[in-house]
């Protein structure tokens, strides 16, 4: 790491962990290789998962907040010089987090009584801003990322899809809730050719792919199959859920819909160290249900 | 006196209770207790557990080693003018003045049974046996209730993460009082998850301890039989002075 890198606290949440080591393990590669330096939380837990809605439930909360009163700890530890920028990779940690942010700055009352009733932690001071590592990469700015790029994606068809939580609700949204482009203008600028898929905000099904798999089946149809008639390739997305998804749930898909065509699907991330010439180690693609190998050994992408 | 006794005398005058034969007279200082809700007036420099035999509670279950050690003591306290619940081992905890006091030897817990040969290392065994972990709201009630001080919520958070030797080394003191699960607004029994934790690390997660494995080796090819056998003829006594004389390691 060279020292003119910038520093920031970063969050992976319990699936990038798991589930979605290949997303983690790509950012971290591709935000080295651009000299960012994304330090994880000495401790950090449950983002919240669901931001909850109801006006006097503070106890659900507790744990986003708890999260950023980490980052005041590493800067008042020295291991962060003021830097109050929390990186998030995962869309529904985004998500979660972001809205815990805003609802105490614009509710001083409910930060009082959550600091009160973590008397054992520092109090809160409302100074972290949630940013997802797709904010970071735009206010870069295109030159910077295509500058990097040793293996450009040239002639390869992407799909962005976004679903639900990085847009929406609007005020925590990283882009135009209706007409999004942050996936796809990173993506043009490693080269790839980006593909506009109608469906690309369509809720994937969430968490309803646990009691209604069926749901899950019929929107991913939707979704991948008008991206495969647009031409894409391949899919990318930023959060483990859809890509769980879009993913795992082409198998049932596939079992309702004989006609349907497989498509792989990727973090934004795995494109990136594949672009920045990372080693295919760092792409991790053997996480993937539907292989990509074949398409990416063709255009040869990844040695065969 | 003490030094004529043998050791297992002294272990067991170590673990009697220290209150019976007390002169009231030539105790100077004196603190009311409330026992469910009873005062009695105790010497101030008992236990919980030696101030509640003083009051004449006799304990039959709920008080074990005395020591600190085996979490069977577990009491809820809380002081006059305080709203703050505390807790801890009654064997380990001095009385105060004002202190609002019940037992709570035993927590119910689920314990599910399972065999950790046959599963996978990674965070989805836990959502197996104890789904209710995803329910952890980052509250930390349990770290503030635990008596060993340990970092409860962080080595639950290790548990979703996946994260064993984190779960693993910061559950390690744990004595499985159960004042934890007791507390938890999300019902999980954290010490039985650490316990499936600490299992899944010590079979997959923990490097095989070559030394161990040759002194076992050496032991099957039978290299200790003459001294062990030397040893089982010795007597007591001198085994005594070797047991005192002992190598060990520095306290």
């Amino acid at each position: 790491m060279n020292s003119n890198s910038v520093r920031l606290p970063y969050y992976p949440g319990c699936t990038l962990k798991t589930a979605a080591s290949s997303f983690e393990i790509s950012a971290l590669a591709s935000a080295e290789a651009l000299g960012m330096e994304l330090i994880e939380l000495p401790r950090w837990n449950c983002c919240g998962t669901v931001f909850s809605l109801t006006d006097d439930d503070l106890i659900h909360h507790i744990a986003p907040i708890r999260n950023l009163i980490r980052v005041q700890e590493m800067n008042r530890d020295g291991i962060l010089d003021n830097e109050n920028r929390l990186v998030t990779l995962c869309s529904m940690c985004f998500s979660t987090l972001k809205r815990a942010e805003l609802l105490v700055r614009e509710n001083p009352d409910k930060l009082k009584t959550i600091n009160d009733f973590m008397y054992l932690e520092d109090d809160y001071n409302g100074d972290v801003t949630v940013v997802h590592f797709l904010e970071l990469l735009r206010d870069m700015g295109r030159e910077a990322i295509s500058e990097k790029v040793k293996r450009p994606l040239t002639g390869l068809k992407v799909a962005p899809y976004y679903g639900c939580m990085m847009l929406r609700p609007k005020e925590v949204g990283i882009d135009d809730p209706e007409e999004p482009t942050i996936q796809g203008d990173l993506l043009s600028a490693l080269g790839a050719e980006v593909v506009y898929n109608p469906y690309m905000k369509l809720c994937c099904g969430s968490y309803q792919t646990m009691n209604e798999k069926d749901a899950v089946v019929r929107l991913v149809h939707d979704i991948l199959s008008h991206a495969r008639a647009d031409g894409a390739q391949v899919v990318a997305t930023s959060c483990p859920l859809c890509a769980f998804n879009l993913d795992k749930r082409q198998k049932e898909v596939k079992e309702t819909y004989p006609d349907f065509e497989e498509i792989p699907v990727l973090y934004f991330t795995q494109l990136m160290a594949l672009a920045f010439g990372l080693e295919p180690g760092f792409s991790g693609f053997d996480q993937n249900y539907v292989s990509v190998e074949p398409l990416f050994k063709d255009r040869q992408l990844i040695p065969e | 006196m003490k030094s004529e006794m043998s050791i297992m005398e002294r272990i067991a005058e170590a673990a009697r209770s220290v209150t019976t034969g007390v002169d009231a007279g030539s105790v100077e200082h004196w603190v009311t207790i409330y026992v469910m809700g009873k005062g009695y007036r105790v010497p101030a420099d008992l236990t919980i557990l030696t101030a509640m035999e003083y009051a004449g509670y006799r304990f039959v279950r709920g008080v074990g080693c005395r020591q600190g050690f085996c979490g069977a003591c577990s009491t809820v306290y809380r002081k006059e003018g305080d709203y703050k619940l505390q807790t801890g081992m009654a064997c380990q905890t001095r009385v105060e003045d004002g202190m609002y006091m019940e037992q709570k030897p035993f927590a119910p817990a689920a314990k599910p049974a399972y065999n950790i040969a046959d599963e996978t290392f990674d965070a989805a065994v836990f959502l197996r046996f104890y789904p209710e972990v995803a329910r952890c709201v980052s509250c930390n009630t349990c770290t503030k209730s635990c008596p060993q001080d340990l970092e409860v919520m962080d080595y639950v958070q290790a548990a979703i993460k996946g994260d064993f030797e984190s779960l693993a080394e910061g559950s390690f003191d744990c004595i499985q009082c159960g004042l934890c699960a007791i507390r938890c607004p999300a019902e999980i029994v954290q010490y039985n998850v650490a316990q499936l934790g600490r299992r899944m690390f010590g079979r997959y997660g923990h490097p095989v301890p070559e030394h161990l494995t040759g002194r076992l080796e050496e032991i099957q090819a039978g290299k200790f039989d003459e001294e062990m056998d030397q040893l089982t003829r010795t007597p007591i006594e001198q085994l005594e002075v070797l047991y005192a004389g002992r190598e060990r390691e520095a306290d």
